[in-house]
């Protein structure tokens, strides 16, 4: 066996795996503040649609997501997406609803009376959500996210559903056609790294936020 | 100079009269002590005048700038958002639970509002702010969190907090009812000082000895209405009215 070969192939499968992990995070957190804002909503006009794209992207595997967006866009919408780009939307879209109901539950969880004293001294609804309300929101949903974090570095897996060669994708080939356990043991460490690192920045953002309660 | 004139303000919430025709004036330097059962709408009615609720009808006019006032229907029909941005910062109230924000320190909680709301410097923030936690006799606390505090001086600091945007008028909602009886007396003592710069202030309370010492006029109020109200020698010594009478002896029996 060609350990040279495997390891630099198992690597370059990684930085895939990571960059559809980065893109996922940068644009899905976003979304799903936004998201949780009109699931929050009181206009049916906004909360009602909110609420059936969290449904869908809940209720459905994410598998089936990365296979919509990359086979059914196509005869849908006109538009072939290619294969990472597809993966990419299909896994913001999916994590920006989980991350809107955290978002949502920290929000809720926040007592009015921070609102009252934040209007009562003149704060605007935005400084209010920005200054006020958002860095306890983010105190309080550091443990769910550590979660979902998690999750999204073993998701990254389902992208070989689309023909993606991401790390577990390359791993499978070597041991189907070598016949050997080796890269399933190296894979599970390169996971357990990738992983071993999120915990640590979610251990030390945890620990930086808790001169309060 | 009137401060604050509310007339006949009233408010229901799901078909309950919270407050039936409230009447109070308040005038610069005066305080103000609103007494009362618990649910007789004293609180509802500084949550209105502070902006926290609307009103279904009725008056009222800050600092000669009128925040709300009866359509042709009788309806209450607010000024606009910017002109009820601007009569709020006329005000400052101080909470029941302080209400401070956790992830600021004692400093920050203080000049947050004054840099961001007033624009003004920080520097000059802090200098205004040091000031208060000096009167306070909080100066060792600026750096300190919230959560290090204990509830009296969480109170000081709120009262601080208020105090930094220079109001014409300060409220207190029950400012000691969240707090040990030990200390009580810290804040009582805050107010009291406040009280002898001619500050102006209406206070919810159910420190009674407090309110005849410290008020320059208290209001009974009970079920949505004033039943009495006067200067505290009249109201406490010289009671007219049975609900007066009978809500006051039960503070006098212990």
């Amino acid at each position: 066996m060609n350990y040279q070969m495997l390891l630099t192939q198992m690597l370059e499968a990684t930085l895939m795996s990571l960059r559809i992990f980065f893109v996922t995070l940068i644009f899905s957190l976003p979304l799903g503040l936004l998201v949780a804002k009109g699931r929050m909503s009181k206009i049916a006009v906004i909360n009602l649609p909110v609420r059936l794209y969290i449904l869908l992207m809940r209720g459905t595997p994410l598998m089936l997501q990365l296979l919509f967006f990359f086979y059914a866009f196509k005869p849908l919408f006109g538009i072939q997406l290619d294969r990472v780009l597809a993966a990419e939307v299909a896994f913001v879209l999916n994590y920006a609803a989980y991350f809107a109901e955290i978002f949502r539950g920290g929000i809720e969880g926040i007592p009015r009376g921070q609102y009252e004293a934040a209007k009562v001294l003149g704060f605007t609804r935005k400084q209010t959500f920005f200054r006020i309300i958002l860095p306890q929101v983010i105190k309080h949903i550091i443990p769910p996210m550590g979660n979902e974090f998690i999750t999204l570095v073993k998701d990254t897996s389902l992208a070989q559903v689309i023909g993606i060669v991401e790390l577990l994708k390359v791993t499978s080939n070597w041991v189907s056609s070598a016949v050997e356990m080796t890269p399933l043991v190296i894979a599970g460490a390169f996971y357990l790294i990738m992983n071993g690192i999120v915990t640590r920045c979610f251990t030390i953002a945890e620990k930086r936020l808790d001169y309060y309660r | 100079m009137q401060i604050l004139s509310a007339k006949n303000i009233k408010k229901s919430y799901d078909g309950t009269q919270v407050l039936n025709g409230i009447s109070i004036e308040i005038n610069k330097g005066e305080v103000l002590a609103i007494i009362g059962p618990s649910g007789s709408g004293k609180s509802t009615f500084l949550r209105c005048v502070t902006q926290l609720e609307t009103v279904d009808s009725g008056e009222i006019t800050i600092c000669g700038e009128t925040l709300v006032k009866n359509d042709a229907a009788g309806k209450a029909v607010y000024s606009d958002r910017a002109s009820c941005v601007k009569i709020g910062l006329h005000i400052g109230l101080v909470f029941q639970n302080f209400n401070l924000f956790p992830h600021f320190s004692v400093l920050q909680n203080i000049t947050e509002a004054p840099i961001r709301v007033l624009n003004k410097s920080k520097e000059e923030a802090e200098i205004t702010a040091l000031a208060l936690l000096k009167k306070m006799d909080l100066s060792d606390k600026a750096n300190a969190y919230p959560c290090q505090l204990s509830g009296g001086q969480q109170q000081r600091v709120s009262i601080a907090r208020a105090l930094a945007m220079n109001p014409d008028i300060l409220f207190f909602d029950e400012p000691t009812s969240a707090l040990d009886p030990e200390l009580t007396g810290e804040i009582l003592k805050v107010i009291r000082s406040l009280a002898s710069e001619r500050m102006t202030m209406a206070v919810v309370t159910h420190e009674m000895k407090f309110a005849r010492d410290v008020a320059d006029y208290v209001v009974f109020m009970d079920n949505g209405t004033i039943i009495e109200q006067g200067r505290p020698e009249q109201i406490f010594e010289n009671t007219q009215n049975e609900r007066t009478k009978a809500f006051l002896s039960r503070f006098n029996e212990d």
